[in-house]
């Protein structure tokens, strides 16, 4: 399974991102996934774990978001949840000049972690 | 003390930057690369024997990778063409990746190639979610996988530039309903040319070729709907400063690449 790939590369922009920034520990990280980016939260949340073994992710928690997909036809101005199987042709004209609005993400969207260090405030903080 | 930090990282950037590269590089040398995907055994080395053999015969410089969790098998088949093979062994890994692939081209793929075929790991799920710097990405399935694989597999089908259907010498015998199975490739991928193939009845001879060479020579490319998306709708404001911009894959409009943000 692809799911460890995608776990390693999770941890690795997440030590990316915090190392430099001091951090010591994370603990948690925050993934969305659509419905339509091809993979298995539940698989994911196995391999996570043993990515983070050893690094300064170790123990920390995923908390995955499914996000629904959803298309818009163009010519009708109409969007709708495409489901699973997706229906991407438009359900109202039949036509192909659609766009994807959401589904395939695959993207960190937060991770909260800990540091020892005086607060640097940077336009990421919160 | 604890922050809480917007990463707003696509998990897949390194992979999709590396193939952007990739493709600019090798277009840059006038080579383009074929993404063969599908599950095990629907005759993707079978397809591509026939069509690198053609195009030896033609005079056009190809060449082929083949990878796969174990044996060299592909490849001997393969290299019957005549023309450049290299076998990837995947060490366990269930696809291949850009940087990878870039990896395995250093020294191997001659410069006046066309054409690289590429044979992804047999599998339809994982290398479905990286984009490999394809120009034309190719999903295969055999009449005996049933009508319904383009709705089991939708990521899969979904982001094919190129659909074909194999074996159709033995279509009848195992009850393919072809208007079936195109009706479920239009549910996910509206518009996408499905292209019948047999290298046993001759069928389809040479499509492979023409429609890789066409794609190359700068000719029209089906641009599925799963990879339209609109980056400003959902994207606004939350984008880090080292994510990759919009203007970025824009640029790459029809490449598959599975994180766009
Ligand atoms: N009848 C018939 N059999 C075919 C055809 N193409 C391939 N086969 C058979 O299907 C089997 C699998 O073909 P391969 O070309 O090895 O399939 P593959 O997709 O490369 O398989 P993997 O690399 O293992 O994923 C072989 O026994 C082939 O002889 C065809 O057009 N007609
Ligand atoms: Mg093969
Ligand atoms: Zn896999
Ligand atoms: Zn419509």
């Amino acid at each position: 399974m692809h799911e460890m790939s995608i776990a390693l590369a999770v941890v690795d922009q997440v030590e990316s991102a915090a190392r430099p920034d001091g951090a010591t520990g994370v603990s948690s990280v925050r993934l969305e996934i659509g419905e339509l980016a091809g993979v298995v939260p539940d698989a994911l949340a196995f391999s996570f774990q043993l990515a983070c073994e050893g690094t300064v992710l170790a123990g920390a928690e995923l908390i995955t978001e499914a996000v629904v997909a959803r298309a818009r036809c163009i010519p009708c101005a109409e969007s709708w949840p495409v489901g699973m199987p997706p229906r991407l042709s438009c359900p109202g004209c039949g036509g192909a000049s659609v766009e994807l609005l959401s589904g395939r993400e695959l993207r960190i969207a937060g991770v909260s972690w800990h540091d020892a260090q005086v607060p640097t405030p940077t336009h990421e903080e919160r | 003390m604890c922050r809480v930090i917007d990463l707003q990282q696509a998990v897949l950037a390194k992979n999709d930057a590396c193939a952007h590269t990739l493709r600019e590089d090798l277009a840059a040398r006038g080579t383009a690369v074929v993404n063969l995907l599908s599950s095990p055994g629907s005759g993707k080395t079978a397809l591509l024997e026939r069509e690198l053999t053609l195009a030896r015969s033609r005079g056009v410089p190809v060449a082929a990778l083949t990878a796969d969790l174990a044996t060299e098998n592909d490849a001997v088949r393969l290299a019957r063409s005549g023309v450049p093979v290299k076998q990837v062994l995947t060490d366990g890994l269930c696809h291949l990746e850009a940087e990878m692939l870039g990896g395995h081209l250093d020294g191997w793929l001659p410069s006046d190639t066309r054409l690289l075929f590429v044979e992804n790991v047999g599998n339809l799920v994982c290398p479905a979610s990286y984009d490999l710097g394809e120009t034309l990405r190719i999903v295969l399935a055999s009449v005996t996988e049933g009508e319904d694989k383009p709705l089991k597999y939708p990521t899969a089908f979904g982001l094919a530039h190129l659909v074909v259907v194999t074996k159709t010498d033995i279509a009848r015998a195992v009850g393919f309903d072809e208007a079936a199975f195109r009706a479920n490739v239009e549910r996910v991928n509206p518009g996408v040319e499905v292209v019948l193939t047999s290298v046993r009845g001759g069928e389809g001879d040479g499509v492979l070729l023409d429609r890789a060479l066409a794609a190359r020579d700068g000719g029209p490319v089906h641009i599925p709907v799963m990879t339209r998306q609109s980056h400003h709708v959902h994207d606004v404001g939350h984008r880090h400063p080292h994510d990759r911009g919009t203007a970025d894959r824009v640029a790459d409009s029809g490449a598959v690449g599975s994180s766009r943000s």
